[in-house]
């Protein structure tokens, strides 16, 4: 399961729309070892193989800065944000939006991030309504869906409320 | 020639779970030389068809080594080799 704050949510939904119709990428960085994330870092975008945007690529030198100052935060990556946009080149779903699963080359790269939470964000416009699922592989490499909560604040029993994330 | 090079969790089987580990070398071959031999399977891991894989990035110092010469980029004394996975997908 994800459990996210909805301001997050709010996050990558907004990056989603600014960057549509080319796809949307970043991640969300948390503690170390506490699958909550706290804060949302945007990614450009590198991918040029197709100058539609129907693939994404994080910059490799931005990466790195980030891993940097993450190490330096003792935060890790806790989820892998992209969004999917294209609508005549993914499966629809009932729905009429693209539909929020992995393709197979985000499958492949879903691999080499074990424990890590995969979040699309399917979205048709930029005015669409967004939809967010989330996705795991598990010890087989098969990939299996993670149930999303979105939550106001983090109930953390040793802290109390969350208001504030614990890093900015 | 020593430098210290951070694995990232997918590869610390390799390593007995270390995420940091040191080894010898003058270019980034010679460093993933050093690594294979003190952590075998790990080369594989790395390198396809004598080229560096796309699911990862390796940086020396700062520099990503694809715009450094690749597997021939230079790693200086005492200096750090960082792997991280690549992060992609879509279609």
């Amino acid at each position: 399961m994800l459990v996210i704050r909805a301001d997050l949510v709010e996050e990558m939904v907004a990056h989603a729309r600014r960057d549509h119709p080319r796809e949307a990428c970043g991640q969300l960085l948390g503690p170390g070892d506490s699958d909550r994330p706290e804060r949302y870092v945007p990614m450009t975008n590198a991918d040029d193989a197709d100058a539609r945007g129907s693939d994404y690529r994080f910059d490799s030198g931005e990466q790195f800065r980030v891993y940097k100052q993450a190490m330096e935060n003792d935060e890790e990556t806790v989820v892998v944000f992209h969004s999917h946009t294209r609508v005549p080149r993914r499966p629809l779903t009932d729905s009429g939006l693209p539909e929020a699963y992995p393709s197979v080359k985000d499958i492949e790269y879903m691999g080499l991030q074990p424990g890590v939470h995969f979040a699309i964000v399917a979205l048709t416009g930029p005015d669409a309504e967004p939809d967010l699922r989330s996705f795991l592989l598990d010890a087989d490499g098969e990939v299996i869906e993670d149930e999303v909560q979105v939550v106001e604040r983090y109930m953390l029993s040793h802290t109390g409320a969350d208001d504030v994330p614990d890093r900015s | 020639m020593s430098a210290t090079v951070s694995i990232p969790t997918i590869l610390r089987t390799h390593t007995g779970g270390e995420k940091q580990v040191k080894a010898d070398g003058s270019t980034l071959q010679e460093v993933i030389a050093d690594l294979e031999a003190n952590h075998p399977g790990i080369k594989d891991r790395l390198v396809t068809d004598g080229a560096l894989h796309r699911f990862v990035n390796v940086y020396v110092n700062d520099e990503d080594v694809r715009f450094a010469g690749g597997l021939d980029a230079q790693v200086p004394d005492g200096g750090t080799v960082t792997i991280l996975p690549a992060v992609a997908g879509g279609r």
